[in-house]
Parts: structure tokens; sequence; C-alpha cells
């Protein structure tokens, strides 16, 4: 837009027009964008309080259209009415959520742990390990990103079955690290790059061993990066489908599996199909509202290169 | 060799070997020796115990699965003990390795002599040994090929993606009011789940009867708004929930890229009185290649495994239209039971993959160094 105004100074009205018109663009764009983003999750929100007219009827504006009701939430027992009632759909759905927060917190934290380590080493030392270099190890882990499910999902079956770890949260949790750990390794890489080396220099100087420069000096000023992978972690394998559906039956079931089972019955009543998706999608949500600014600013470091 | 700076390193090796005295170098090798003894013994036991030939041993092999974990923990120590400062720098890497060693190479090896077996979970029989047959019988399935042939198109419909998100961080990168609050919304969809997604969107949005897609299909002059009904309107309805979950990624990449481009270079094409294509022709593209190559590819190998969104939406259907090939395969194992043909089919899948990605990888970074 100032390009447009440079060029065309001789004729300053021309070009103020030139100039609303093309904010009036943007800022369309952006709003359709908007709507785009917005339109399916109100639309879940709001179909959740509907009752059947409302939703064949294609009623969209609440108290407007239609009367909001807690329907789609008394079928899961969470409308204030039934909250204090016993619930069978509610204890299922509490703990298929708890599996899906212990599941993918835990895989979160142990492939961040372990993708630090990892990332700090390659970023301050040469590792020789037989033939592989740095950038050998390196491209082993990274390796593991483009392994499809698929091709794990059956050895693992058996294997899980084996060590009795099917249907398990230990199982999953182990399975999704090993599915976050190059992405964390990835971003904490970038990271760690961006650290100047002569902060580590400055430390052995004053006597701190390599641990202790690394756990006093440099994880502190790592923490954007750590957020915005903990973040993008907690994302894969909260909404992981397909090894949860395949390794897990009653114990361990996360969120995504009992959705998907739900949709796949016919019949189902949409309200509370609609309760059970915003119940699911609600937790990630409030994090990116929240968190965004750390996602952005965590990869920034490293897209930087 | 350990360290750029020569400096520290001499200062290092004079500290460590005082610190380090030759019995704790014997001592971590002991270490080391008896807990890996410890952990075979453990493990031969059980393999005897499996295999019928003792009687002691485990009821699972989770007790391995222990083993392993503390001879892991022992071999550490025992690293750190006998490498000295070296030992000190491997333990960063060492977790990370023997974490990922024991949960992918085991399976993947395994995944390969399943894949050549003839084992099918409903049949009567259990697995028995079919050599090369899995391969053969899968050059003559037509679904598996239709799969693969799907795949191509929602490959390639990462170009789109990539463009429409570029545009996104065009737009967000510019001065505008409520910056914040647009960047936020334009995220949200990242966190959805995709099988919620496949709900929402695919299943009741997009519903044929009352659906609101549906009824602003037949508003703008579409009178039957099947959007699961004919293959190419079911391929793209997918590939539109699927783009619609992962362009926030790509877009919030190419934003940081964005941001961490040099002002000047933009400042003087400007100067210079280029117009805004001009200078994001010559100036904002070349210099975002790197970043927009990183994306691409990553973007590339999660479509690869895309899945849930089809096998909730249409599970394939009409006709295999919309299959991808882990969709595929995740029938061939749910409905069909089918083990050992299953693996066969993502065994070469990943071979498929790998040759791809190798390939991709190496013309864009010869396109990469002729551009820049």
């Amino acid at each position: 837009m100032t390009s447009l105004a440079s060029e065309s100074r001789s004729e300053p009205a021309s070009s103020r027009a030139k100039q609303v018109l093309s904010r009036a663009l943007i800022y369309g764009a952006l709003l359709f964008w908007a709507f785009v983003c917005l339109f399916p999750i109100y639309w879940t929100v709001t179909t959740s309080f509907k009752s059947a007219i409302d939703v064949t009827q294609g009623h969209l504006i609440p108290w407007l259209d239609f009367q909001p009701d807690w329907k789609g939430w008394r079928s899961l027992g969470l409308s204030p009415d039934t909250i204090f009632e016993t619930s069978t759909a509610r204890a299922e759905f509490l703990s298929r959520f708890v599996n899906s927060i212990i599941t993918s917190v835990g895989a979160s934290a142990l492939g961040l742990v372990l993708g630090t380590l990892a990332a700090y080493g390659f970023s301050r030392f040469q590792y020789k390990f037989a033939w592989m270099r740095n950038d050998d190890i390196l491209f082993f882990f990274m390796s593991q990103l483009i392994l499809p499910p698929v091709v794990l999902a059956l050895p693992f079956l058996v294997l899980y079955k084996a060590l009795s770890l099917l249907d398990t949260r230990i199982g999953l949790i182990l399975l999704y690290t090993l599915t976050v750990l190059p992405i964390v390794i990835w971003i904490m890489r970038d990271q760690f790059n961006s650290i100047p080396i002569e902060l580590d220099e400055a430390a052995y100087m004053d006597g701190l061993s390599i641990w202790g420069t690394f756990m006093r000096i440099i994880l502190p000023l790592a923490t954007p990066g750590m957020v915005a992978a903990f973040i993008l972690s907690l994302v894969l394998c909260w909404n992981e489908y397909f090894f949860a559906a395949l390794l897990t039956s009653t114990d361990a079931k996360t969120l995504p599996v009992m959705v998907a089972s739900q949709t796949g019955s016919q019949g189902i009543n949409w309200w509370s199909m609609a309760a059970l998706s915003t119940a699911a999608i609600a937790p990630l949500v409030l994090v990116g509202i929240f968190l965004e600014r750390y996602i952005v600013s965590g990869l920034t470091a490293g897209a930087g290169k | 060799m350990q360290n750029s700076s020569p400096l520290t390193d001499e200062r290092h090796d004079k500290l460590t070997s005082s610190r380090f005295p030759i019995s704790r170098k014997n001592a971590g090798r002991a270490l080391i020796a008896i807990v890996s003894l410890a952990a075979l013994l453990v493990l031969v036991v059980q393999i005897l115990h499996t295999a019928g030939t003792i009687t002691a041993g485990f009821s699972d092999w989770r007790p391995i699965l222990y083993a392993y974990l503390l001879w892991a923990i022992a071999f550490g120590i025992g690293q750190a003990l006998v490498r000295e400062e070296r030992g000190l720098r491997a333990l960063f890497l060492l977790p990370a390795v023997l974490f990922t060693v024991a949960v992918v190479i085991f399976p993947t090896a395994f995944g390969i002599y399943i894949a050549s077996l003839d084992w099918n979970l409903s049949s009567y029989e259990g697995p028995h040994f079919n050599g090369w047959n899995n391969l053969i019988g899968l050059f003559q399935d037509s679904y598996y090929w239709n799969a693969l042939g799907n795949m191509v198109f929602y490959t390639v419909s990462v170009l789109a993606e990539y463009a429409i998100a570029f545009a996104l961080a065009l737009l967000l990168n510019t001065e505008i009011r409520a910056r914040k609050l647009f960047r936020v919304v334009f995220l949200l969809p990242l966190m959805l789940s995709p099988v919620a997604v496949s709900w929402m969107i695919g299943k009741s949005l997009m519903e044929y009867r009352f659906g609101p897609a549906a009824t602003l299909a037949r508003y703008l002059g579409w009178d039957n708004p099947a959007f699961f009904s004919s293959p190419w309107t079911a391929r793209l309805s997918i590939e539109t929930m699927d783009a619609w979950v992962s362009i926030p990624f790509i877009m919030i990449l190419l934003l940081a890229g964005l941001k961490a481009m040099p002002k000047d270079l933009l400042e003087a094409a400007r100067v210079d009185g280029a117009t805004g294509w001009q200078s994001f022709r010559h100036v904002t593209f070349p210099l975002m290649l790197p970043v927009s190559i990183t994306v691409l590819v990553i973007r590339i190998i999660f479509k690869l495994k895309l899945a849930d969104i089809v096998i909730n939406v249409t599970a394939g259907g009409p006709g295999g239209a919309t299959d991808t090939v882990s969709s595929f395969i995740y029938r061939v194992y749910r409905d069909r039971s089918n083990v050992g043909y299953g693996t066969g089919l993502a065994m070469f899948y990943l071979v498929l993959i790998i040759v791809f990605l190798t390939a991709l990888l190496r013309v864009s970074r010869r396109w990469t160094q002729r551009v820049a």
C-alpha cells in the first residue's frame, strides 16, 4: 500500500482512494477468514444447546432464532440441573477426559525432557558414534517423523500384548513420546542455536560443570522454545486418534476415540454429539487463546534460519 | 574435537582428569559389565521360558522392559564414570537415543517379519510364513493403488494450502488493527482434534439436509449439495477439512519467518519504487524460500499420514474415492483382521515414502541453491 502511495504521488486523490480500497480489501479478507475459522466452532457450541427442531430448521442465533436449552449437556450429565446427580455418561466422559490429560501431558513432558537434552547436545557438542556424526544422528531422529502410524501400529499391538501394556496409559505415553520427540528436537535445537555459545564458555570459566551450565544458565533462556514445543506436543497427543483407537479398548480410551465411537453410531442425538465435541476441543481452544503468543515467539527463534 | 573453543577444553581436561581417578573408571566399567550381564540373563531366561525349555520365568515380558530401563540408567552412569567429560556430554544424547532405539528399531524389525506372514486374526490357523506373497498380492490390489493415487492428490493440494497460508501470513504481517486477535482466531483450527472436526464439519456442517454449508450451497445455486457422494466432491471436501485444520500450522511458521526477515531489504525495494507484488516476487518470496521448503516438507510428511478424518467421515467412500493409504490399511486391520497383509502394505508404503521424500529433499536443495 505504501508503494502505491509513492507511485502515484502526482494524483493524491486517486492514491487516497486506492489506499482506502486496499485497506478495505485487507480487512475484508481478514474478516472472511476469521469467519471461516470461527463458524464451525460457533455452530458446534450452539448446537449443543439446540433441540431437534432447531437443528433441522437451521436456526443459528440463540435467543433470537431459538431458545437455548441445556439439552446436549444434560445428556452428558454436565448441565446445571444434572451436575450433582450420578450419571454414567458423565462418569465415562470424565474417565476419557482424565485419560486424555494424563497421556498427552505425560507424553509431552517426557518428550520435552528427552528432546531438550538431546537438542542441547546437538547444538553444543560434536558426537561420534561408529560412522555416525552429529548430522547422521540428527537425521536418525528426524526420520522417525516420517514413519506413518500404520507401519508401527501392528507391531506395537503385538509387542504391547507381550509386555501387557495394551490398553494402558503408559503404553500410549511411550508411543506418543516417540511421535513428538523429533518435533521437540527440531524446535529446541534451533532455540539453543540462537543462544550464543559464549555464554556456556563464560559459565565454564566460572567453574560450572557442563550440566550445571545447562541447568542454570542455558535452560532458563530457552524457556520460550520449550513452551512452544510443549504446546505443539500437547496438541498432537491430545488429538491423536489412530494409535488410541487400535491400542486401547476400555481402560485407557482417550477422548478422540470416544468422540469417534459416537459418530459412528447412527441416529445419535445432534445436541449430545455437539456437547461432546465442544468438551473435547475446549481445553486446547483455551490453551490456544491464552498461550498463542508463546507458540509464535518460540517458533520464531527457529524459523529465522 | 568436542568443543568449539580449545581454551576451555584444555582447562576442562586438566580439571577432570584429577576429578576422575582410575578406580572410578574401573568401577564404571564393572557397573556396565555387571548390569549388562544381568539384563542379558533376564532376557535369556524369559526367552527359554517362553520357548518352554525351562519353567522359571515371568508370566509376561514386562520385566524385560524394567531390565532395559535399569540397564539404560546404569549404562548412563557408567559412561559418565568411564569416559569422564565426554561421557557427561554423551549423557545429553543417550536418553533420547536409548528410548528411540527401544521403541522404534524393535517394532520396525518385527513389522518386517509380520509383513512376510499370512496372518489373519479371524482365521483359525494362526500365522504362518508367506514369503513374498503379500508383496505380490499388493500389486494386484486395485484398492491399494487407488489409495496411493488419492495420496498424490492430497499431497499436491499441500501447495494450495501453502498459498492460502502464505497469503494469511502476509495479511497478519501488515499494519493492521487487532492483529493479536486475528492471530489467535486464525490459529484456533490447529488446536482442534481432527476427529472432532470430522463431526463438526463433515457430519454436521456439511450434512445434506440441514447443515449450514449445504444450505449455503443451495442458496448459491447448487441444487444437490451432497458433499460426499461423487468422487471428486468427496475428495475435495475431505481435503477442505484437512486444510482447515492444518493451514494455521503452515501460516504460523511462515509468519515466524516473515518476522525474522531483515527489514532493510524491503525498505530498499520500496525506495526503488517497487510495487507490492514486485517486492513480494523479488524480495520476500526468495528470502522466505528456506522456511517455505522446511514447512512444505513437514506438512507433506504429516499429510502422508492423513487418516483420522477419512476414517471418521467417509470411511474411504464413495467407492474408495477418498481413501488414504493409512485409512485403507486401518480398514484391512479392523474389518478384515488381515494383519500380515496390512503390515505388508504399510511397509511398502514406508519404502515409497522414503524414496519420495529423499528425492524431494534432494530436488529442493538443488533448487534453493540455484535461486540463492
